[in-house]
């Protein structure tokens, strides 16, 4: 058995009434891709909203790398590895690309806060390198230095996917990275996708597009109602009946 | 790369500290060549400078600067009661003074954003304006103002002369704060204010707090603890407020509680506006056109304005007469109020907004004329 980086244990979250996550147990690999499917409302950007600290759990542990990450701050839960895309793109609109990209890279380099107030930007040349550098892998040199508030939707998904990839993250988390994507972008984000996976960067996906879930996942797990009702390799989840009554309301894939 | 080169700013600032340098010169044909109307530009210069810091590069709306020019005021005309005339302690100690202030309210409101730490801000700053009236009344001296006595201690000077006749004056090592001695040592502060201003607004500090304003959500999950960064702008900001309290002093040692009250808050804020909010020189223009409208414009009378109009025939310069009056004299914030809504509604990014805009067409029109030889 190999590493387990991320750990979910017993984790409970309600919304007044509503019971978003119940008893929520789940270990990620190392090094592998492990994509979270289901239904909407199953609760699965909950739990990522729980594993980067935007939402508290009302009981339950999360574990990363050993260290219990409930309690954290978003920011200090950054440095600790865990980077996010979410669903709806959050970038720094005002900015141009190639700041977008260097101010993660400033996070991973620099820490939390830094009070460089008189140095110039302009000595920084190994920061914009490397910010370059990732916007040429992603495919957006072409606009280094337009206002990333003008860029389209499926361009800012990429960009948003480039700042999380300069900070080189021990854990990525992925909110339906192709949702609203043209078929052509869908297909461009999977390359995207299996390019990254070759360095090794464990990740959690979630996603509706079981096209983009079968080429990348090593791992799938199913969440229906707030609880991982199964879980195991692509070809296991296929030919999972309860999974397809749960989900895929009985249609066979 | 296209982002500004140490060279560029070099450049900038040579240009800056020349058209300030030269302001007797180039502003006397404009009649407002006299030393205690350019002290103003240079003081609330330094004053906008440092607010953009906070709310050009954060976004963070304050309404409660005032607070920190009253209190570099009240320090600097202390100093000059107990330790000496010479301006230089007296400035330190209102930027720090003011600084420490800062930390303080930085810490307390800046747990809110939007238009709640606005109210804050306003809420410490009146709060502020008030017990300068009341409380602090053995501080501030009251309504009367704090102001020089002959029998002030003045420890630092009495071990080099005698108390003399009548108040002594402020000046700074030997250099006179009055006239243009004066306005020179705001200048000479001014142009080293600008240049940290520049440093930061181009430094990696500077383009966090820029990512603070687009996106502070992005900028928490990218890790980064965002109330530092935000706290470290309001006090740098509060120093240059403190600052220029202490050269409102220096130039003139009388400091009055009315220099917290609100309204001197808001027109920082109409400065910054006016002339560009987030731009390095914007504000400093700001300052130019609100504080040249507010001296000159005030001062207008209807005969000076009918030798304005002396080369039109008598009866339409009667009615160009009638008609302008309005707008100058005492109505010089009907001609302000009317530029503003003008400008905020068709240049938000006020009067740099047109500058560049200018800048872009013109640039355009040549590249279409190269193209056009080609």
């Amino acid at each position: 058995m190999s590493n387990i980086i991320l750990k979910i244990d017993n984790v409970q979250k309600s919304f007044g009434g509503l019971k978003a996550l119940s008893d929520l147990n789940l270990e990620i690999e190392e090094g592998k891709v492990h994509a979270i499917i289901g239904p909407n409302g199953a609760g699965k950007s909950t739990m990522l909203n729980v594993c980067i600290g935007q939402l508290a759990p009302d009981s339950g542990t999360v574990t990363f790398h050993g260290e219990n990450m409930i309690g954290k701050s978003p920011h200090e839960i950054n440095q600790a590895g865990i980077s996010r895309v979410f669903q709806t793109p959050e970038i720094f609109p005002d900015l141009s690309l190639l700041q977008n990209v260097m101010i993660p890279a400033f996070a991973k380099h620099e820490g939390a806060f830094k009070m460089n107030l008189l140095c110039s930007l302009s000595n920084e040349s190994a920061i914009q390198d490397e910010a370059c550098h990732i916007l040429e892998d992603i495919g957006l040199t072409a606009q280094l230095h337009t206002h990333a508030g003008s860029l389209s939707r499926g361009d800012k998904r990429r960009l948003e996917l480039a700042m999380c990839l300069v900070q080189h993250p021990k854990l990525l988390l992925l909110d339906e990275p192709t949702a609203g994507m043209a078929r052509h972008d869908t297909n461009k984000t999977i390359e995207l996708l299996k390019k990254i996976k070759e360095r090794g960067m464990t990740k959690i996906i979630i996603e509706h597009d079981m096209h983009v879930v079968f080429s990348v996942a090593d791992h799938i797990s199913v969440l229906a109602q707030g609880t991982i009702i199964a879980s195991g390799t692509p070809d296991d989840i296929r030919g999972n009946p309860k999974v397809q009554e749960a989900y895929l309301g009985g249609a066979h894939l | 790369m296209k982002s500004p080169t140490i060279k560029n700013d070099m450049f900038v600032m040579l240009i800056f500290s020349a058209i300030i340098l030269s302001m007797p010169i180039w502003l006397k044909p404009l009649g407002a060549g006299y030393p205690d109307l350019l002290q103003k530009f240079a003081i609330f210069g330094i004053f906008a400078v440092g607010y953009n810091i906070l709310f050009g590069l954060t976004g963070y709306l304050s309404f409660g600067h005032a607070a920190f020019l009253g209190i570099g005021s009240y320090t600097a005309v202390w100093s000059f009661k107990l330790l000496t005339m010479n301006v230089f302690p007296a400035l330190i100690f209102s930027v720090l003074l003011s600084g420490l202030f800062a930390m303080l309210i930085g810490f307390i409101t800046l747990r809110r954003s939007g238009i709640y730490f606005s109210i804050l801000t306003l809420a410490f700053a009146q709060m502020f304006y008030n017990l300068a009236y009341s409380v602090l009344t053995p501080i501030t001296n009251g309504e009367t103002g704090l102001q020089l006595a002959r029998g002030d201690a003045r420890i630092i000077d009495r071990l080099f002369s005698d108390a003399g006749e009548g108040l002594p004056s402020t000046n700074f090592f030997g250099l006179e704060m009055s006239g243009y001695s004066g306005f020179y040592v705001c200048a000479v502060l001014l142009i080293i204010a600008f240049f940290i201003s520049q440093r930061i607004f181009h430094s990696p500090f500077g383009i966090k707090l820029r990512a603070i304003k687009s996106n502070q959500t992005r900028m928490k999950y990218t890790g980064y603890n965002t109330r530092p960064y935000l706290l470290t702008a309001f006090v740098i900001s509060g120093m240059y407020a403190g600052l220029a309290g202490g050269l409102m002093a220096a130039t003139d040692p009388l400091a009055g509680a009315e220099r917290m009250q609100w309204t001197a808050s808001g027109e920082v804020v109409l400065m910054t506006i006016l002339g560009g909010v987030g731009t390095l020189i914007g504000p400093m223009l700001g300052v130019g056109i609100i504080k040249y409208f507010e001296n000159i414009f005030s001062s207008l009378n209807d005969q000076a304005l009918l030798q304005a109009y002396s080369f039109m025939p008598d009866w339409l310069a009667n009615i160009m007469v009638t008609i302008t009056s309005p707008f100058v004299g005492e109505g010089w914030h009907l001609t302000l109020g009317a530029l503003f809504v003008l400008i905020v509604v068709f240049l938000p990014g006020g009067i740099m907004e047109g500058v560049s805009l200018i800048k872009k067409r013109f640039s355009k029109t040549q590249a279409n004329t190269e193209t056009g030889k080609s």
